[in-house]
């Protein structure tokens, strides 16, 4: 008896310190941005017209929607990984990415093009183009793969997809040198813009998600025993790969039509949960958005800090991160080995 | 009657053609510190970037082209002529087959080693700065065989980069406008340092951006925020799109809609530092002089 409550123990310890992570960053994206620490401070002592567009419209809906693409991140990369028995998998993996940059990159051409056919694109706007692109990747991939009866041929679907648009992606960035800038910009994520109608859209995504996540979290439990196991114990894999894949698609669309691609935080957050807790999938599948949103808004406030009042993309820290710690994991795992 | 008169018109062509057909062998330093020498004045040219291709078509010698890079698209007769390639990738096998006497390139541009192991010889031209413009079409005006049109039209370009500086000087009263540039909506902006931010300087007015970030930064964007322009120049999709970001509806540039965006055609001859950066300068005062409080 005493193991499962040492487990909840843990789980209950590891969430709080989460909470109170996210709480501390929170708090510290309200006081580094462009101005120093000090001009932040006098700023929350002695609110002025300024300084309240500056805290309240700009840092704290950025801070709290990079925590929200974090989250969405984390649930997306713990699905992919349950899903697939795959710890290298990640959300990116059904060609939602490629497909995004691929819409994006259409409407950038778009913009200032005067090709009757391109005009819906333009007007479709960044966001728009990024989502439509992505949904339309995973439709795609699911097409190619007939359907969701395989697991290895979605994935191999998936890299065909991702391979075959970012070419296309390359060819437009060859013709339209002009859009580079701004592809680049996508390609390694950017939380600059996030206000507090983004914040609203990913948190409503956020709780949709979460809904098949925690319904399914059993049968995923059922999954790592193997498929033939999972369809024993009467699980309609089918079904519960259709919710998941579906919720997984909604959610990567909607971070790549928010902050562009932010890789490594998928990855990460299920890993460094798995590395301190042990968890089965219900409690990863809560744990691992908190990680990573923990982890994005700790991305996001590097970047804005490092070389203010310029910043670096949001992308290129949490791959520096992120690199660096699959880098020490696979160290640690040889050295235990 | 009609052999005579084209002997005589080969004679004529001979003359002019002579001095540039057997001038000295000359020796000139490129920008990738290398010694360049020609043995003659260069006649098949193919240009790489789009304001050593204007350079040279403003020294009188558009008609020396064989090809140029896919974005010089001014004047007209040089947007007609082979495309050979962009402005990292490029068409080995076109240049080669053109068999030109001279590529002009920039330095970024990493195919100079290729093409010196074809025997074909190139001049690396740095073009990014207002200081670059006036050595570019000094040098190209050497390489051409034609200083002395080279030399006019320098100081031609100086005189009116100055008469228009000097004009939106006068033309203003109140302290000098804060701009702010956006070069892309990352946002990146156009610096003091940069080519863009130094004709802005010439206007009379302010960057937001302080030099240290260097030409062209990728800015935190509550830093606009906390620096209000006056007047904001941005492409022409994205001037619509500043008041949904977080916080820029209460600048007074946006509220007030003191935008500045230019058409493709206009944008080149601002970004572009070649012989026509006094029309793209034109063009940066005509709108502060209408949008600037």
């Amino acid at each position: 008896m005493s193991a499962p409550r040492d487990a909840a123990n843990g789980m209950a310890v590891w969430l709080i310190c989460c909470l109170v992570l996210t709480l501390l960053l929170t708090a510290g994206s309200l006081v580094i941005g462009t101005s120093s620490i000090e001009t932040s401070w006098h700023w929350l002592v002695v609110p002025d017209e300024q300084s309240a567009v500056v805290l309240w419209r700009i840092r704290l809906p950025r801070t709290v929607g990079a925590w929200c693409v974090g989250a969405l991140l984390g649930l997306c990369g713990a699905t992919a990984q349950g899903l697939f028995r795959n710890p290298l998998a990640e959300p990116y993996l059904l060609g939602t990415a490629s497909g995004a940059a691929f819409g994006v990159a259409l409407s950038l051409v778009a913009v200032d093009s005067t090709i009757g056919e391109l005009a819906w694109a333009g007007r479709l706007g960044l966001t728009g183009a990024a989502c439509l692109g992505a949904v339309a990747a995973t439709t795609l991939t699911i097409a190619l793969s007939r359907g969701v009866l395989q697991t290895t041929s979605l994935l191999l679907a998936g890299i065909v997809v991702a391979s075959v648009l970012g070419a296309a992606t390359s060819l437009i960035l060859l013709t339209k040198p002009e859009i580079f800038r701004a592809m680049q910009t996508f390609l390694l994520g950017s939380t600059a813009f996030l206000g507090w109608s983004s914040v609203a859209l990913l948190a409503t995504v956020l709780g949709i998600c979460l809904v098949p996540a925690l319904v399914w979290s059993r049968g995923l439990d059922a999954l790592t025993l193997g498929e033939d196991t999972a369809r024993s114990l009467g699980l309609s894999l089918p079904t519960l790969r259709l919710a998941l894949l579906g919720m997984m698609s909604l959610g990567t669309a909607t971070t790549v039509g928010q902050v562009g691609v932010v890789m490594f935080v998928g990855l990460m957050a299920p890993h460094v949960v798995r590395e301190t807790l042990s968890v089965n999938h219900r409690q990863l599948l809560i744990a691992a958005p908190l990680c990573g949103g923990a982890l994005l808004q700790a991305a996001d406030l590097i970047c804005r800090w490092i070389i203010r009042p310029a910043e670096l993309p949001v992308g290129a820290v949490t791959a520096c991160v992120g690199g660096t710690y699959l880098v020490l994991l696979l160290w640690r795992r040889n050295r235990d080995a | 009657m009609r052999a005579a008169h084209v002997a005589a018109m080969l004679m004529v062509l001979s003359v002019v053609a002579a001095p540039a057909a057997h001038a000295a062998a000359f020796v000139l330093r490129d920008d990738a510190q290398r010694q360049v020498s020609f043995a003659r004045n260069p006649q098949r040219i193919i240009t790489l970037l789009p304001s050593l291709t204007e350079t040279v078509c403003a020294l009188d010698a558009c008609d020396r082209l064989v090809a140029t890079d896919r974005y010089s698209n001014f004047p007209a007769q040089a947007e007609a002529l082979p495309k050979a390639g962009g402005l990292d990738e490029v068409a080995v096998e076109l240049i080669v087959s053109l068999r030109p006497d001279l590529v002009l390139l920039s330095r970024s541009q990493r195919i100079t080693e290729r093409l010196s192991d074809l025997g074909i010889q190139s001049f690396v031209l740095n073009s990014e700065t207002y200081a670059d413009i006036a050595r570019s079409i000094e040098t190209v005006g050497r390489i051409l065989g034609n200083p002395a049109r080279a030399d006019v039209l320098e100081r031609s370009i100086a005189a009116a980069v100055v008469e228009i500086g000097a004009e939106a000087v006068a033309r203003r009263h109140g302290p000098r406008p804060a701009v702010y540039f956006e070069v892309d909506r990352a946002p990146y902006a156009a610096g003091p340092a940069s080519f863009i931010g130094e004709l802005l300087a010439r206007l009379g007015t302010r960057n937001i951006v302080t030099a240290d970030l260097g030409a062209f930064p990728k800015l935190n964007p509550e830093y606009v925020v906390r620096h209000p322009p006056d007047v904001i120049f941005v492409a022409a999709g994205e001037a619509e799109q500043l008041a949904q970001r977080p916080g820029w509806g209460e600048l007074r540039a946006v509220k007030e809609r003191r935008f500045c965006s230019f058409p493709s055609p206009v944008t080149d001859t601002i970004v572009r530092p070649g012989p026509r950066v006094a029309q793209g300068m034109q063009a940066l005062a005509g709108c502060l002089a209408r949008v600037a409080p």
